[in-house]
């Protein structure tokens, strides 16, 4: 085997699997790779296929992957238990800039599993409350089927430095607010954050398209504006070609993009 | 150093090269076209002279030899696995001079683009040389001097067939010897210098007229003429996108493979993901997605080239007759229409 293969992926053990709901589970693999938040891997079950999945979680020897089980690979994937292996490589991309969010009031708004991608860095501003001002998280699920991250969103809930809103687009819960996560930006105290904040937002296309114009609409400027890309790959590597755009290749430059670039990319 | 052999002497150099040399050319394939009683014409290995298709455009282009339609990356037994084995001998590759200069295009991606080698590329161009061949001009359909593609720099020799023989000019020392007695003729080798169709590529630099030129109507046309079957990208010098494929061999799920095969923006579920929609799924948006590749995003990235070196072989294979001159230079028109709008105040076509 060559040493100079980026494509060869390494066999790691799975150490648990947690499911979050019916069809999203987080497996914790055994993994010494050093990830930045955002960023994400290539993940594979040798005579299936490969798939680019965001690190959601990372510790002493382990990575964590949230997997929605929708396709050929990730199907397989839920085949697995403990135990188990799955192969790996990377990590891949850009992550969040996190030095640039320290010190800062930071937004999180996600939609759905789109909290996977910035799962590590808001646990980073939860466990060191020194690491930002204060954190505004808004998490906007489907319905509750579609909740993950249950333990964490409470917990994030208790901390003194967060102000969350948890909301169902349609369905109501308690605690819980209704409505798409777009309505609630004009709830966030951008007027008390001087110029020192950042929004980071992470979603489907279509959800991350309106946040993006409300934020704007609510007089934040773009360059203040991060979001996180989703798109089909092949080889993470800037070879495969599918998840270009424009000039832009998603896996090298992205999957994290200031929405200075993110709003001029036209798939 | 220049020389001129007879067919005798020809095919002697061919053997002395092939004591060496995988050597790779364009070969016709009797009755193998796409239509009944026309033959196929690609690159593949040959071992006599009279093999080598000199006075004809190949349909398909010289890079299959290097990053073919299909190859294995690694076997899979179970949980193990092994990448696959390269081939040992060089490669000399014959090739036209936008076939070359198409290389540069393939470099720029397989090796270079986000600082990682692809080994699997990496491996074979690493082992291949090029003789360029004689192209009396091509045919009308190609453009390769509006490309900057038609003198190529990185080539080891330099051949012109014809029915008396070869004229040849060594460049590259290391095939000095195989020219050993044979005779000592003046040729320098002369490349196109006026194609008969002519592409205009309009400037992109700017931001909203290229957004104008993504939501322009022009594109709209291929909704009804492309098929989205793909015949250009596999046609293309320079297209590289692939898709990675596992499959088990037979009725056994324990061994298989991983291969990297072919793949065409063009063609539906290029960009879809699992449990998603598909995000162009026009004809129209592939198309638009593809000519703005070829002719603005590559060389916005890598600087150097358009992603395009005017070989006209996806117009030859094109089964709806669509021209890739035509579509740049109706291109061109749009842009031309857009810039004159945006000076008027902004009211372009929507």
């Amino acid at each position: 085997m060559s040493n100079n293969n980026p494509l060869q992926p390494i066999p790691c053990e799975i150490l648990n699997v947690k499911k979050e709901s019916t069809h999203e589970w987080t497996f914790r693999v055994a993994s010494d790779a050093d990830v930045d938040h955002g960023q994400f891997m290539q993940l594979s079950i040798p005579k299936v296929g490969e798939v680019p999945i965001s690190v959601s979680g990372q510790g002493d020897g382990w990575l964590d992957f949230t997997i929605r089980s929708v396709g050929k690979v990730t199907n397989v994937i839920f085949e697995k238990e403990a135990g188990d292996t799955l192969f790996l490589r990377g990590p891949y991309g850009h992550g969040w800039p996190v030095d640039e969010f320290k010190g800062k009031h930071l937004v999180v708004i996600t939609g759905g599993t789109g909290l996977a991608p910035v799962r590590s860095m808001v646990n980073l501003c939860a466990d060191n409350p020194k690491t930002v001002k204060d954190l505004t998280l808004i998490s906007g699920f489907k319905n509750e089927d579609g909740i993950v991250f249950q333990n964490e969103l409470d917990k994030w809930k208790e901390h003194d430095h967060f102000s969350t809103t948890y909301a169902l687009d349609n369905d109501e819960k308690e605690g819980w607010s209704t409505g798409l996560v777009t309505t609630f930006v004009k709830d966030i105290p951008f007027d008390t954050f001087g110029d020192d904040y950042a929004v980071v937002v992470v979603g489907p296309p279509i959800m991350m398209k309106f946040t993006g114009l409300e934020l704007l609409k609510n007089g934040v400027p773009e360059e203040k504006i991060w979001m996180s890309f989703e798109r089909k790959m092949s080889c993470a590597i800037g070879k495969c070609g599918h998840c270009r755009i424009d000039e832009t290749y998603v896996c090298l430059d992205g999957p994290v993009f200031p929405y200075t670039k993110a709003r001029y990319l036209v798939d | 150093m220049g020389y001129s052999l007879n067919p005798d002497q020809t095919a002697e150099l061919l053997n002395r090269l092939a004591e060496d040399y995988r050597i790779y050319a364009p070969k016709r394939f009797p009755k193998q076209g796409r239509y009944s009683d026309t033959d196929i014409i690609r690159y593949d290995r040959i071992q006599t002279p009279d093999e080598i298709v000199w006075d004809q455009k190949s349909d398909y282009p010289a890079k299959e030899v290097i990053s073919p339609i299909q190859q294995a990356l690694f076997y899979f037994t179970e949980d193990e696995y092994r990448e696959s084995k390269k081939a040992k001998k060089p490669v000399l590759l014959l090739a036209r001079p936008c076939d070359i200069t198409a290389q540069l295009v393939q470099e720029k991606i397989y090796a270079e683009n986000g600082g990682f080698k692809d080994l699997y590329y990496d491996r074979v161009h690493n082992k291949v040389k090029f003789a360029v061949m004689d192209c009396g001009g091509g045919d009308d359909t190609c453009f390769c001097v509006s490309m900057g593609s038609n003198k190529p720099e990185n080539y080891s020799l330099a051949f012109k067939f014809d029915e008396n023989g070869l004229k040849a000019e060594v460049s590259d020392d290391c095939f000095a010897d195989y020219f050993d007695g044979m005779p000592e003729d003046d040729f320098t080798p002369e490349f196109v210098e006026e194609n008969e169709l002519k592409v205009t590529i309009p400037d992109l630099s700017d931001r909203d007229v290229r957004l104008a030129l993504k939501s322009h109507p022009m594109w709209k046309e291929f909704d009804k003429r492309c098929i989205s079957c793909g015949s250009c990208t596999v046609a293309c010098s320079t297209c590289t996108c692939f898709t990675t494929r596992d499959i088990c061999y037979g009725d056994n799920p324990e061994v298989g493979e991983r291969r990297r095969v072919t793949a065409s923006c063009q063609v539906a579920g290029f960009d879809q993901m699992a449990g998603q929609r598909e995000i162009r799924s026009t004809a129209g948006d592939r198309m638009r997605y593809k000519i703005l590749h070829k002719f603005h995003d590559h060389k916005a990235r890598f600087g150097d080239r358009h992603m395009c070196v005017g070989c006209g072989r996806c117009t030859h294979m094109c089964p709806e007759f669509i021209s890739i001159s035509a579509t740049v230079n109706k291109m061109a028109d749009a842009v031309d229409e857009i810039k004159a709008s945006l000076a008027d105040g902004g009211n372009h076509v929507e």
